[in-house]
């Protein structure tokens, strides 16, 4: 099934949904449109805190052309003292960043939503909307908001017995870090300050749906999830999941932020009062002021270094920003950042810090980045004083199969040290630099690494015969990068049939099993896990096909090459028989062939990624730009590997975005003061360099292809790599992202 | 307020419309005329993905009001496959995986024709500035520069 000569497999093939992309045709969620159509438009909080005392619709209900009204009355009520719980999303939280209840606690929260007969008198009557608003003081950074006489979000929140912003926290230890760094001859604690910044995808949130007059509704929308979709709007609106069908649109990147919903369960209830289909699209203003971000961090870390390399202990204090409301993904930075290594004494806490910001959502390896960022800068700094090679150092600590992370889980057939081993003999790390090529530029190089969990989890998939004799395969999982593309190459190998014959769709809600979300780096791994399983299904049912016309065993009949063939002592007594062939008889010979299977999969063992980057500081701008760029991970086995790639480029590029340009940006009322893609600034075409992905392929054991995730992996090394480069080539360490170049030039001068 | 009749050319085909004095080329492309291949990513001019040409000239739809059209030819993602034979660089994005999600690959093939047609022969930096204007979060653009330098190799070579 692996083997290198594979036909399909590891074949740059053009992808399925690839000609309506490059055409205009592909339909993604604001493209929708049907007959009898309204437009929702949302009002949003013009406070960053605020009690929500009275809402009065009376004047935007009696403006002409207004349909529906809807506020948080409309949305099914979680009491706040009692958790319910979606995977890992709280329906407390999630009800009220729908639509605020009690409170209104960051600007752009949704208050109220109406539909009309256009977007315009939509807009003009949520204007008309009277909220009687108490304004209350409000905090925005973390180091105010645990301050003891900070505003408090949520009175309900206790931490060591009185009210508090702290939410939650998380703790991972092994051994005795005191002892630990007793045996240290270096130990460094540093402390780090990030800011939040958003998935940043160009798509932003959309839905068209429709509630008919017998409670079934039909949603299109763009999601990292249509089960997702359907699941959490049955939560929020109380309509049964039978009676929801989610169509995932094409999704125009998520990154984890859509693995979240905002508009749907609005729209379903402004469809649902109005009697009409009702559409909604986010301006950019709205994605920025009220989805995402990934948190901003505080965070204190502490690593403990012997002469030859060896690290003995490590201790790290991660405050994440959640928003507004809970939920910042502690199990990032507290689980991720010492996995890389095998260390006998380390303690991880992470504490979930609430403030008047959107609430945060998934974003790439979520959390994880942070950790990265703080505890691979405390080590190129070990390793610097210690006059040791970084990546040598990283191969010496690695972890290795077999060991117990710090998280709990023990190693399976990890992969950490030969992917730093490759980038330990690239030509990348041995190629000189010129690091003082004009009077006031300065090169420097850099290298990290990072862990992440990857996943496995429930997917489903259907493979059915044409009676043409050609493959459709379903998947639940909508596509964000080429999953269509690599589903196709295993099912073409595994059949033994041209690419082409092949399409591949992503069903519905109603068209396809149950499957969980697109995150994780889990759909690649998944897919084809059950593709494989239901393609071979369908092999054994035309094997049964052939025997029976052949009137011999089922047992007795080979696939091989797309046709059934005698084998055994049968073989050579019969022509094969094709595809083509088997499926023109399908229907005398036992009826339709098909199969599906719906899996809880496991097996995906842990990403590792290790980057190496060139930067160039501008000492009198402090402008820092990447001028090589090298990311390695193992993929496993790159299914198609034009789309492992660009999942590590992708990466790599948001990585130094994160290091080098994006921020959110506040005003003093509690206002982001930079809600466009103008003022925050991700990286653009003229920015970069061209992006070096070193893709290993050696195979996990546990899959049928030996695919690894790939997808999350890829933005974990970049904060600290560049920063470690940033240092080689000025001689300052750096401890605030972005690097942006008052930053930088503040540390310059100092 | 009263509409404004708009007489026009697009994709080579003559089309007339009615429009708001306020609206945007891009809402009248996507929602008058169901050209929904021009993207709103930003509705300001900072992401490129509503990119169209305007005789010729790269310009950002939602940045034009519709009513300025008058009498000019527009050129859009719909217009740049001829029947079902597609254009060298979209068929080279598809060849060399130049797009991930998709959502600005209308934008971004506009964009690069558009250049293409002024400079048959970039530069990598050249194609990079050129396409500065068009965000993409999926690719980190290395494979869009790729295929956008190659296409233009094959065409000087075909031409």
């Amino acid at each position: 099934m692996n083997a290198i000569d594979n036909k399909w497999i590891g074949q740059r093939t053009i992808r399925p949904d690839g000609v309506d992309k490059v055409t205009g045709r592909a339909g993604y969620a604001a493209d929708n449109t049907m007959p009898g159509m309204i437009w929702g438009h949302v009002l949003r909080s013009p406070h960053a805190h605020a009690v929500i005392r009275g809402i009065n619709t009376a004047k935007a209900e009696a403006l002409p052309g207004v349909k529906a009204v809807v506020t948080a009355q409309d949305i099914v009520n979680f009491p706040l003292d009692k958790s319910v719980m979606l995977g890992i999303q709280d329906m407390r939280w999630m009800c009220r960043n729908v639509m605020a209840r009690e409170k209104a606690l960051f600007h752009g929260q949704p208050v109220a939503a109406v539909a009309a007969i256009s977007e315009e008198i939509a807009a003009a009557a949520c204007a008309l909307i009277e909220v009687d608003y108490e304004v209350l003081p409000h905090v925005i950074e973390i180091e105010d908001a645990i301050k003891p006489d900070a505003p408090i979000l949520h009175d309900f929140l206790k931490f060591e017995g009185k009210s508090s912003n702290i939410a939650g926290t998380m703790v991972n230890k092994v051994g005795d870090i005191e002892a630990g760094f007793a045996q240290a001859d270096l130990v460094i604690e540093r402390s780090y300050d990030t800011r939040p910044v958003h998935q940043g995808y160009i798509e932003p949130h959309a839905c068209t749906v429709s509630c008919t007059a017998d409670g079934k509704v039909t949603i299109w929308s763009s999601s990292q999830g249509q089960f997702m979709v359907r699941a959490m709007t049955s939560l929020l609106t109380g309509i049964p999941q039978s009676n929801i069908r989610a169509i995932p649109a094409e999704i125009g990147g998520g990154f984890g932020a859509k693995t979240i919903i905002y508009l749907e369960p609005v729209a379903v209830m402004l469809s649902k009062k109005s009697g009409r289909p009702v559409k909604m699209v986010m301006s950019r203003d709205e994605v920025f002021r009220a989805t995402g971000p990934a948190p901003g961090m505080k965070a204190t870390v502490k690593i403990g270094m012997k002469k030859d390399g060896t690290i003995v202990a490590g201790h790290g204090v991660f405050y994440l920003q959640a928003g507004g409301l809970p939920g910042s993904p502690l199990r990032g930075p507290v689980g991720c950042s010492f996995a890389p290594y095998n260390i006998a004494n380390v303690l991880s806490e992470g504490f979930d810090v609430v403030s008047n910001r959107p609430k945060v959502a998934a974003y790439r390896a979520p959390g994880a980045p942070l950790g990265a960022f703080a505890v691979e800068t405390v080590i190129d700094e070990l390793c610097e004083k210690l006059g040791l090679d970084p990546l040598e150092v990283r191969i010496k600590n690695h972890a290795r199969p077999g060991d117990k992370a710090v998280y709990g889980a023990t190693f399976g057939s990890i992969t950490f040290v030969e992917t730093t081993e490759a980038m330990l003999n690239h030509p990348h790390y041995k190629a000189p630099l010129d690091k003082a090529p004009a009077p006031h530029i300065r090169r420097g190089r850099g290298v990290a690494s990072g862990f992440w969990y990857n996943a496995g989890g429930e997917s489903s998939a259907q493979v059915n015969i044409t009676e043409d004799g050609n493959v459709t395969v379903t998947t639940g999982h909508p596509d964000v990068g080429g999953s269509r593309a690599s589903t196709a190459n295993v099912t073409a190998e595994l059949l033994g049939i041209d690419h082409s014959r092949i399409s591949v769709l992503i069903g519905d809600t109603a068209s396809i099993g149950f499957s969980n979300l697109t995150g994780g780096s889990r759909v690649t791994f998944a897919s084809a896990m059950v593709v494989t399983q239901s393609t071979e299904k369908v092999i054994g049912q035309l094997k049964e096909r052939a025997a029976r016309i052949w009137k011999i065993d089922p047992e007795a009949v080979d696939w091989d090459n797309g046709e059934a063939r005698p084998a055994g002592a049968n073989a050579g007594k019969f022509p094969p028989l094709t595809l083509k062939e088997l499926a023109a008889k399908a229907n005398e010979m036992g009826g339709p062939i098909g199969a599906g299977i719906q899996l809880n999969t496991v097996g995906a063992d842990p990403g590792f990624a290790t980057h190496i980057v060139d930067v160039e500081v501008d000492t009198q701008l402090g402008i820092v730009r990447v001028i090589r760029y090298t990311a390695c991970q193992d993929a496993g086995r790159s299914l198609h590997p034009s789309y492992v790639e660009g999942q590590i480029q992708g990466g790599v590029v948001q990585g130094i975005g994160w290091a080098l340009s994006e921020e959110f940006l506040y005003d003093k009322t509690g206002k982001m003061d930079n809600a466009s893609f103008l003022d925050y600034r991700m990286p653009v075409c003229s920015d970069l360099p061209m992006i070096e992905a070193v893709a290993l392929e050696i195979p996990n054991p546990k899959h049928p292809q030996g695919v690894r995730g790939v997808g999350e992996a890829g933005i974990l090394p970049g904060l600290a790599a560049i920063a470690n480069a940033v240092h080689d080539a000025v001689g300052k360490r750096f401890s605030s992202l972005p690097l942006s170049p008052p930053k930088v030039l503040a540390v310059l001068d100092a | 307020m009263a509409k404004v009749h708009v007489t026009t050319t697009i994709n080579g085909e003559p089309v007339e419309f009615l429009c708001d004095p306020g609206q945007n080329m891009l809402d009248v492309l996507r929602n008058t005329l169901g050209l929904t291949g021009s993207k709103e990513g930003c509705g300001t001019g900072d992401c490129g993905a509503c990119s169209i040409t305007l005789d010729g000239r790269l310009t950002c739809s939602c940045l034009v009001l519709a009513a300025e059209v008058e009498g000019k030819e527009v050129g859009t993602i719909e217009g740049m496959a001829q029947g079902d034979h597609l254009h060298p660089l979209q068929q080279k994005f598809l060849e060399m995986a130049a797009l991930q999600c998709g959502i600005c690959t209308p934008g971004v093939l506009v964009a690069a024709k558009a250049l293409l047609e002024k400079n048959p022969d970039p530069s990598e930096t050249e194609v990079r500035f050129w396409l500065a204007g068009n965000l993409c979060r999926c690719t980190g653009y290395d494979k869009i520069v790729r295929a956008v330098m190659e296409t233009a190799a094959e065409m000087r070579g075909a031409a």
